[in-house]
């Protein structure tokens, strides 16, 4: 039997455990109608919540659990000396057994000691999924009729459910608090290998970034040094000419809309400019390769200026169109949320109107406004399209927007782009980059909330 | 209004004369041909139910109403003898000298002295720092708040209590010395010892400045006020010496309204 088709009669259950639950309920609130504890609704909540959540667990077990089961006793069917294999070839041939049984089509022609596991293995798969309905249905026949019994008029359904309730709430947020530390914690530890073959402070003080390692010894010009200076310096430079065209513009289209424009001009305003947003960053990318470098590039040429034909100005001045967005609409929104009796107090004291959103409206609004510029600078941090296409690739060090840079975004793909072993140098220092990424965006938040935190007033 | 005469005083202690007053919000008129004088060195309560247009004539006065989308204003009104709703007048400056204290208090999110500083600052009242320090003083004193908060003058306005706050707002808005100050329901939100200060700082203010004050107590428009003017859908019905309007009222629905009968 299909999952789905389990789950629907799962549902169904639970649906019919809801309705006897609330007639259960009924029925002894008819005979004692103030005694009743909870609502009906209640009572039925709680009966499908016990249908529902023990039988979902278990075919979760069930189908954890079930493939490595399997596995094993397919393995110890199989002769003496295909159980002698390493690990990698006996996975290899496990990898056939199980395609031989879907019908795919195997790596080599199928010996009789396969076709025979094969054939195991699709039984085995049969009564496992048998195993699984029976159990899972049984579990939830026998929760149903156990919490039927528990239901009386005294019964405190409503804090039971909310109790559940609470619970699964909890089990989302963990799942997204888990997830974020397996993250950092695979980060941390590739980046731990990788800084076992480049000594840390090489990578963090290092000058010269070229990744190439030498494949064979006798190879020459690919000796591999792993300074991040200059990566991160192009980061740097990338991201603060972004922010030089990102936050004048957003601060003052956000100010535009939220103080000097009509209702109706602000509809269609907002909308237009948050477009922006929703381009393709690929789309930023030859742009900004197409029409903003050439453009830069002759203009350079004009007024003698030599403007390399990939540059930190166009990338960032194209990635700062990009975040404008980011910018003006969340300025927009906290400087609307600065409540008008502010505004009036300031208009009545015989300030301007250009006074008031100096002094009163932009302090006020301040921590969402610098919320809403770190959050630009972080989006600017881990942008990556835009700079592989304008930007290039070499990691120069430099402070001059005409000359090619690159960013840490960019060597992170161009790392692993393409095949690669994954425990050389190379590879592992991606991680490194990863990490050292991680944690500059980390303290911005860090940074940000405390910001966030000291300048807030409450408005009442 | 045919009998305007009967409500208006010598034209000489008036300090804002206002005639044949209209307000409209889009197409909806609020106040109807409003004639009314208010007195120099006195204090003038505005009274009548909820919705009668008690706001929208204090706001006309410094042109606040301009701020709302889709209001209109026709009409005179006078201050010392300058026509408040010419077009060519400046409300910035107009609302330099006839000041406002709204219904709920409005502490900017700064230091108390700031609140208290930032009306002086924007108009170049003060050349030192030193001449600020005194102003914001004597403002904090003049709203009985200085001995309150003399010692944490630094600290944000917004953490005072209400009716701390309510003073402070009151502090702001003597502080750019304007004429007239406009009060709309300035103790609404405050305790009786709170509201008990405030009356008294009204009383104190009376010497140097004219008032006007929205109030929904009649207690408190007898307390304070020597003039009171009875608002009712939009109309002006009565005006006159505080005393007479609650003792002898000559319009029935003023003395309806006064004596609890509707409102
Ligand atoms: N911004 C506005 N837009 C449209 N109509 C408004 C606006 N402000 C007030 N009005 C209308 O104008 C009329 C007078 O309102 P106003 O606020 O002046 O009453 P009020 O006498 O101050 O009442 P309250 O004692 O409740 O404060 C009311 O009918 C109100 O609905
Ligand atoms: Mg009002």
């Amino acid at each position: 039997m299909q999952i789905w088709a389990l789950i629907l009669i799962l549902i169904c259950l639970a649906a019919y455990g809801h309705v006897i639950g609330r007639r259960r309920a009924i029925s002894f609130a008819a005979a004692k109608p103030a005694l009743l504890h909870s609502l009906p609704f209640y009572h039925g909540a709680y009966l499908a919540l016990w249908v529902v959540i023990p039988s979902l667990l278990a075919i979760a077990l069930w189908l954890v659990a079930q493939g490595p089961i399997i596995e094993s006793l397919i393995i110890s069917g199989l002769n003496t000396d295909t159980q002698a294999l390493s690990a990698d070839r006996l996975s290899l041939v496990l990898n056939d057994i199980v395609n031989v049984a879907s019908g795919d089509i195997p790596s080599r022609e199928p010996t009789p000691e396969i076709a025979a596991a094969a054939q195991k293995f699709s039984e085995l798969k049969k009564l496992s999924n048998l195993g699984m309905v029976v159990i899972s249905l049984g579990l939830g026949i026998a929760c149903l009729w156990w919490a039927k019994g528990k239901i009386s008029a005294e019964f405190r359904a409503r804090n039971q459910v909310e109790r559940i309730f609470t619970i699964i709430m909890i089990l989302a947020s963990t799942i997204a608090i888990l997830t974020t530390i397996g993250i950092v914690l695979s980060l941390l530890f590739e980046a731990w290998r990788f800084f076992l073959r480049i000594p840390l402070d090489d990578f963090l003080f290092g000058l010269q970034w070229s990744p190439q390692t030498a494949i064979r010894a006798d190879q020459v010009g690919a000796s591999g040094s792993f300074g991040a200076i200059p990566i991160f310096a192009g980061t740097l430079l990338i991201t603060v000419i972004a922010m030089c065209v990102a936050v004048p513009l957003g601060l003052m289209s956000a100010i535009y809309m939220s103080e000097y424009a009509s209702n109706r001009l602000r509809g269609v305003i907002k909308p237009l400019l948050e477009i922006l947003a929703g381009v393709p960053t690929v789309v930023y990318g030859f742009f900004a390769a197409l029409t903003v470098a050439p453009f830069f590039r002759g203009m350079g040429e004009t007024v003698g200026l030599d403007v390399s034909s990939e540059s930190a100005l166009a990338a960032g001045v194209v990635m700062g169109i990009m975040i404008i967005p980011f910018v003006s609409s969340l300025s927009d929104d906290v400087m609307n949320a600065v409540p008008q009796t502010l505004r009036d107090g300031s208009f009545a004291l015989g300030a301007t109107k250009s006074e008031t959103i100096r002094q009163v409206v932009l302090p006020a609004a301040l921590p969402g406004v610098v919320g809403a510029v770190l959050l630009a600078v972080s989006r600017a941090i881990g942008e990556t399209m835009i700079v592989v296409m304008a930007a290039g690739l070499a990691a120069n060090l430099t402070a001059n927007p005409f000359e090619a840079v690159t960013t840490v975004t960019v060597q992170i793909v161009t790392l692993l782009v393409g095949d690669q072993e994954f425990d050389s140098s190379k590879t592992l220092a991606a991680f490194a980059l990863g990490l050292v990424l991680f944690f500059i965006t980390l303290s911005l938040n860090v940074f940000a909330l405390r910001i966030v935190r000291k300048y807030r007033e409450k408005y009442d | 209004m045919a009998d305007g005469e009967r409500f208006n005083m010598e034209a000489a202690e008036a300090k804002v004369l206002v005639r044949d007053v209209n307000v409209f919000y889009g197409e909806k008129q609020a106040l109807f041909d409003i004639d009314l004088d208010i007195g120099r060195n006195q204090v003038t309560s505005l009274i009548g139910p909820s919705g009668c247009g008690k706001s929208t004539f204090l706001r006309c006065m410094n042109r606040m109403n301009d701020v709302i989308d889709g209001c209109r204003v026709e009409g005179s009104i006078k201050v010392d003898g300058d026509e408040v709703l010419d077009a060519g007048i400046d409300p910035v400056q107009l609302r330099r000298r006839v000041g406002m204290v709204f219904q709920k208090p409005n502490p900017f999110p700064k230091s108390i002295y700031d609140n208290v500083a930032y009306g002086p600052r924007i108009h170049g009242l003060v050349s030192s720092q030193d001449d600020l320090d005194e102003l914001v003083q004597t403002s904090l004193e003049r709203a009985a708040l200085w001995e309150e908060v003399k010692d944490r003058l630094h600290q944000p306005g917004t953490g005072l209590s209400g009716g701390q706050q309510q003073r402070l707002c009151i502090a702001r808005a003597v502080a750019v010395r304007p004429d007239v100050i406009l009060m709309d329901e300035p103790c609404s939100a405050l305790d009786p010892i709170a509201t008990a200060r405030v009356e008294e700082l009204i009383e104190e203010l009376k010497k140097a400045y004219s008032i006007v004050i929205v109030t929904h107590s009649m207690q408190q428009a007898a307390r304070v006020s020597q003039r009171t003017a009875f608002f009712h859908l939009g109309v002006l019905v009565e005006v006159g010496v505080t005393e007479q309007i609650f003792t002898a009222p000559r319009d029935e629905r003023t003395q309806g309204y006064i004596t609890g009968r509707f409102g």
